[in-house]
């Protein structure tokens, strides 16, 4: 066997993990929160790309130099969707919440969102793939590795490893997070310690938009293409790693999105890349079987 | 310090509470003893702003609160330990403690809240990192007051402090629920099934039946009362 072709996938795998760890938190954080599926947060994550790249072309314009323009579109983005997450919340989902509505209710509101703001992009932007420049440039002290991992793929899986950290001492350590952990468990209890439920859930909408709105940017300079249709895919792929790692829980998400990169970029890689969705799909099913609550989920304890 | 008036409070079309009329004086211990399914725990969770009122005012110091937000309630110092608990079972204990200071950043007294509830209770100091679902039913009543204090409350509600707890842990809770009153002025609504011990750690007592307050007075004359020996002290 080929040794470089093995670390080549096992790096593609890692990849592609990263990317769907990014968006797949925000799905599994507003579940943990709301236990709302939000259909619509693969679209934050496309509007994440389409900002990043209006920016930047305005800013290549201007001339200013390159990592400026890298930093600011990048910024800009995450604000972008951010914003984009707090009022689609707020818009879509809230009043649900307050009336009380069933659940259905609100999925089918996550779904027309998701709808709404893939179609808004078509019809404000184009239905055409935009290519979007590349700004990882080919490191050179990286060139030795290249054949493995290239520059682009280095910097998602570092970024990708900040961002987790930055994430995880938000949860674990900061007063936010425990109390977005403790509404998770029991929200009436967290209400009960004063903790205002409302700002919890706009916070976790914008956390997770954030990470979606970097993993955005970063397919879109890896792939160097993107489109309206782009946030779909990723969306569900996402959401089905989500599910995979335990829904709600958020090392879940990420071991959930790694398993399924990794599972893909192998059958993708040994078998066909035809049939690489059909395999991850299976592999779901077949860990579901074994494992409902998923594979770090926990099993549904019936609140008193 | 605390007035319900006229208090109806609804669970979609059921009348629950029908007509409360209550009052807590400061510092003082009362007690709330009615049979299973009488609406003592919706009273707890009208007052805290859970479950409002559709009817009537609740004063707090004077001012209303009938239709201020729940978090907003337990920043004007109204504090509740819940029928049962509910403690966070994956937050540690330390975590759990940590979050009765969420509406606090005063970080040296609450520095010294926490040596003050470790004291109360020594066990949690030794079960500081694990998480609260590990606890024993005894261990987890402790942590709930706890939690709650660390809040530096007025005004404590206690819902069923005794549910399902050891005759000996019940007795150590309720001296502790004494001692804080005492030590910090803290005034308690207790809620009991267990009306022999709230009657005799109360000041005042009401008697509540199907969503009515039916008696009030004295701890001690509730306690020597025929009827309420009758019906609630099984003698
Ligand atoms: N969330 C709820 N929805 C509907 N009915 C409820 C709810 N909680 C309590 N009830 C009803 O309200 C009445 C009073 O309950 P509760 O206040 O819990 O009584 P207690 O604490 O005295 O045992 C009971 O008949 C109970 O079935
Ligand atoms: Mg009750």
């Amino acid at each position: 066997m080929d040794f470089d072709f093995l670390t080549y996938l096992f790096f593609g795998g890692l990849t592609r993990g990263s990317i769907y760890a990014l968006i797949a938190l925000g799905y599994t954080m507003v579940y943990g929160i709301v236990e709302l599926i939000n259909f619509a947060h693969g679209e934050i994550y496309m509007i994440g790309a389409f900002t990043g790249l209006i920016i930047s072309s305005v800013l290549t314009m201007l001339g200013l130099p390159i990592l400026a323009i890298v930093v600011l579109s990048a910024l800009t983005a995450i604000i972008y969707s951010c914003a984009y997450g707090y009022t689609m919340e707020k818009i879509a989902y809230k009043p649900l919440r307050d009336s009380n509505a069933p659940r259905l209710s609100a999925l089918i509101s996550a779904i027309g969102m998701s709808l709404f703001l893939q179609n808004y992009v078509l019809l404000a932007q184009t239905s055409d793939f935009l290519p979007f420049p590349n700004f990882i440039p080919d490191f050179e002290f990286w060139e030795p590795y290249a054949h493995i991992l290239t520059s682009p793929e280095l910097v998602i899986l570092i970024t990708t490893v900040i961002v987790m950290i930055c994430l995880t001492i938000l949860i674990k350590f900061t007063k936010i997070g425990k109390a977005m952990r403790a509404t998770s468990q029991d929200k009436v209890m967290a209400v009960l310690m004063g903790v205002n439920i409302n700002r919890v859930i706009s916070i976790t909408f914008i956390v997770g938009s954030a990470t979606a709105a970097i993993g955005g940017i970063l397919i879109a300079c890896h792939i160097g293409q993107i489109n309206f249709y782009m946030g779909f895919t990723a969306g569900i792929k996402a959401f089905v790693a989500a599910v995979l790692g335990g829904i709600g829980s958020i090392p879940g998400a990420v071991l959930g999105s790694f398993v399924l990169g990794l599972t893909e970029s192998f059958f993708a890689g040994y078998f066909s890349s035809d049939y690489e969705d059909v395999f991850a799909f299976l592999f779901l099913v077949l860990i579901l079987i074994f494992r409902p609550s998923g594979i770090l989920g926990r099993a549904e304890t019936k609140k008193v | 310090m605390l007035k319900l008036k006229n208090i109806q409070t609804f669970y979609g079309n059921i009348q629950v509470l029908k007509d409360i009329n209550m009052e807590v004086k400061q510092g003082e211990i009362i007690t709330l003893i009615g049979a299973n399914g009488a609406g003592k725990s919706t009273i707890l969770m009208t007052i805290s702003g859970i479950v409002p009122p559709r009817k009537g005012d609740i004063l707090f110091q004077g001012n209303p609160i009938q239709n201020i937000n729940p978090d907003k309630i337990v920043a004007l110092g109204i504090s509740q330990v819940p029928e049962g608990r509910r403690i966070f079972p994956y937050l540690t204990v330390m975590e759990n403690l940590d979050m009765g200071t969420f509406l606090r950043n005063d970080v040296f007294e609450i520095k010294k809240d926490m040596d003050y509830v470790f004291q109360l209770f020594p066990i949690l100091s030794e079960r500081r990192n694990q998480p609260g679902g590990t606890l024993s039913g005894g261990e987890q009543q402790m942590l709930a007051i706890s939690r709650a204090i660390m809040a530096r409350p007025k005004l404590l509600l206690l819902d069923e402090p005794s549910l399902g707890l050891a005759p000996i842990i019940t007795t150590q809770i309720f001296n502790i629920i004494k001692k804080i009153n005492r030590e910090n002025n803290t005034t308690i609504f207790l809620v009991e099934q267990n009306a022999s011990l709230a009657l005799k750690v109360a000041d005042r007592g009401y008697v509540m039946e199907t969503g009515e307050i039916i008696m009030t007075d004295t701890g001690d004359n509730l306690f020597n009362n025929k009827d309420v020996k009758k019906a609630y002290l099984g003698i």
